[in-house]
């Protein structure tokens, strides 16, 4: 029989080591504000002064003129100047530069054949972000100030950006953030929770007194719960108060989701905690499973973009339907009941995960 | 319901992959009374310990501890047996009165009365300066009175003790036993394992275990008397000399060095015991004087450990 005063005890006896244990607690308030830092300052795909080196070897009016546009942009830093574009290869492959600008002898002749290119960009393409950037100035209009001739293409397509109009990185980064940090200390909390006590020889005795499996599951993951709220409010708060973050949609609704999200995370991490046998294995598994949750879940790169199998194995993982729902809330202003199958599928992976947990524990010690 | 014993059990095994931990152990422990559990480290004591109170499932035979089957549903006799684990199993980074607490809350002990109990264990158990210290910062001795106060709260009726001593000094040793024995006295039944001699001598009844197998049982003064072996004490000038002698005669089953004497062994079949030894002795040139004595629980022990190889050879 369930006792609802000896969950209480087991919630009691987590909170006050967890108040005594220093490290933990200071993992609880630090990892997200430091995470929130780096990640926010550290990611930029908004990208500015590439370092560039230009190889001029028409020297015109003209490609002067073409030189000052390109270093106006802002896009890059013009470092140097080299003679020929074998120089440029050299200081490409040194990476000393992650952009080449090439101008032919013959660029005036070649600028009004439409034909042949006036001149080349030389990219270091081992970064694909530069290699995106470079594409840009690709189509950058180059107004002549003889105004002989117009080669500006007519423009086909024009791209507006919505819900994010001045594409700062963070209001992107920010929302994916949370289920990565989450993910993080909420899986590994958990993970490390009933290990600790069977290295500590606590287990033991707590399984020779009458506290059932389920009592001890539910009064070790209810602190964590407030934990992770508490951890959201503080991810919220920096990503406002640093980086201007928005919660277009209803905070409520981003709470709701939050905790479908925490609890697939704890259970998760107690099921790994019946499974290893050290902390160490514990943390192992934990980190398992954080890095495809970084990479697969739609944080990192565009989910449509990824090949078939890496988007099943990236369904699967509960933060790649949490991101989903923070950049719905937070960006797009989606209310809950448009994304109810997100929440619905992190709801059942809990449920699964937290049975899986209490089945394979078992109050026995073979 | 009610039966004479508290443990009753036959043919106990556990294996542990090619590994016979406990093998066919019966064993029957009288209520009220502390039965102790003598033997070396790896002879099964803990598994058994473990079996009887459900931690682990038994590979085959069953046991009755009160009037429960093992196995079975164990989630019943938890609440009536108090388990005191070798290794510090308190937490550690909870003060004294925090655990109590918690173990209170774990029995649901009475609201109301849990308060006057935890103050009793805390007077009793000597812990009362130590109520708000971390149990982890505790000396040996302290976390073991600890451990015995939070196995006795919810007052079980049988108390299993897995060698509760390990790691203590002899005089905490003397208390930690003379509760045991105030325990016994107001009824509880108490399974205690061992491997120290005078520990064992305390017991009203013991087994002696040795590699999984029970080698012999009864009250220590019984097996002191049914040993099967005459027991020789020699006072040798050169003990050393004098025991390679010893070993030399074919009757002798074991000769111990205990600092200048020499205890000598010889199966009671073989009649006159002191002197084939004095006899051996002189031929050898020693000086030595062989007398007859009595069996410690010691000599009990070295004898029945040493069948099996005998037996075997």
């Amino acid at each position: 029989m369930t006792s609802l005063s000896r969950i209480l005890a087991i919630l009691v006896k987590e909170v006050r080591q967890l108040r005594r244990d220093r490290l933990t607690f200071g993992m609880v308030v630090g990892l997200p504000v430091m995470q929130m830092l780096l990640f926010g300052y550290a990611i930029n795909t908004d990208v500015r002064n590439l370092k560039t080196a230009v190889a001029d070897q028409s020297n015109t009016h003209l490609s002067r003129q073409f030189v000052a546009e390109l270093a106006q942009t802002q896009v890059i830093d013009i470092v140097a100047a080299m003679e020929t574009p074998q120089q440029l290869e050299t200081l490409l492959r040194d990476g000393r530069i992650s952009v080449g600008v090439h101008i032919p002898h013959d660029f005036d002749r070649r600028i009004v054949d439409r034909t042949r290119a006036a001149s080349h960009l030389l990219v270091d393409g081992s970064d694909p972000t530069i290699l995106g950037v470079a594409n840009q100035l690709r189509s950058m209009p180059f107004g002549f100030d003889t105004g002989a001739v117009s080669i500006a293409a007519p423009r086909v397509i024009e791209v507006r950006p919505y819900y994010n109009p001045e594409r700062r990185t963070p209001v992107n980064i920010v929302p994916g953030l949370m289920g990565v940090i989450l993910t993080m200390t909420m899986i590994l909390f958990t993970a490390v929770a009933i290990v600790r006590e069977r290295e500590r020889g606590n287990l033991e005795l707590l399984i020779n007194t009458p506290v059932t499996s389920a009592e001890l599951m539910i009064g070790k993951l209810v602190p964590y719960i407030l934990i992770g709220m508490l951890q959201l409010a503080l991810i919220l708060g920096v990503g406002r108060l640093l980086f201007d973050v928005p919660v277009r949609g209803s905070i409520v609704d981003l709470y709701l989701a939050a905790f479908a999200f925490i609890a697939a995370n704890l259970a998760l991490g107690l099921l790994i905690s019946t499974a290893a046998r050290t902390q160490f294995q514990a943390t192992q598994m934990t980190v398992f499973i954080l890095l495809p949750s970084i990479l697969l879940s739609g944080f990192m790169f565009p989910f449509e973009g990824m090949p078939r199998v890496a988007q099943w194995l990236g369904e699967v993982l509960p933060n790649t339907h949490f991101i989903r729902l923070t950049r719905g809330i937070m960006l797009r202003e989606a209310s809950i009941g448009e994304l109810y199958g997100e929440v619905l599928y992190l709801l059942g992976f809990a449920v699964v995960a937290m049975a899986g947990a209490a089945l394979r524990f078992t109050k026995r010690l073979d | 319901m009610n039966r004479e014993f508290a443990i009753e059990a036959r043919g106990l095994t556990k294996r542990f992959g090619d590994l016979v931990a406990v093998n066919e152990l019966d064993l029957d422990v009288p209520r009220g009374q502390i039965y102790g559990f003598l033997g070396p480290n790896g002879s099964g004591k803990s598994t058994t310990i473990r079996m009887l109170c459900g931690l682990l499932m038994p590979s085959g035979g069953s046991a009755v501890v009160l009037d429960t089957e093992i196995p079975g549903d164990a989630r019943l006799l938890k609440p009536r047996i108090g388990y005191m684990t070798q290794k510090f199993s308190l937490f550690g980074d909870m003060t004294v009165l925090e655990n109590l607490q918690f173990i209170a809350e774990i029995y649901s002990y009475p609201r109301r009365e849990r308060g006057d109990r935890i103050e009793e264990l805390l007077e009793r158990y000597d812990l009362q300066e130590q109520r708000k210290q971390l149990a982890g910062t505790m000396s040996g001795g302290q976390k073991q009175r600890l451990a015995l106060a939070c196995a006795v709260l919810h007052r079980p009726e049988l108390l299993l003790l897995d060698e509760p001593t390990s790691a203590v000094d002899p005089q905490s040793r003397r208390d930690f036993w003379s509760a045991l024995f105030r325990l016994a006295e107001a009824g509880t039944t108490i399974l205690v394992s061992t491997h120290y001699m005078d520990e064992a001598e305390r017991c009203h009844r013991l087994a002696i275990l040795d590699r999984g197998v029970k080698v012999a049982d009864g009250t220590p003064t019984q097996l002191q008397a049914n040993t099967g072996m005459h027991v020789v004490e020699v006072v040798a000038e050169d003990p050393y000399h004098a025991q390679v002698v010893i070993s030399d005669i074919p009757e002798v089953a074991s000769v111990t060095q205990l600092g200048v004497r020499l205890r000598v062994l010889i199966p009671e079949e073989f009649g006159a015991p002191p002197g084939i030894v004095d006899s051996a002795l002189r031929r050898a040139g020693l000086k030595a004087k062989a007398e007859c004595s009595s069996a410690s629980l010691e000599d009990v022990f070295v004898a029945v450990t040493l069948k099996p190889r005998k037996a075997a050879a």
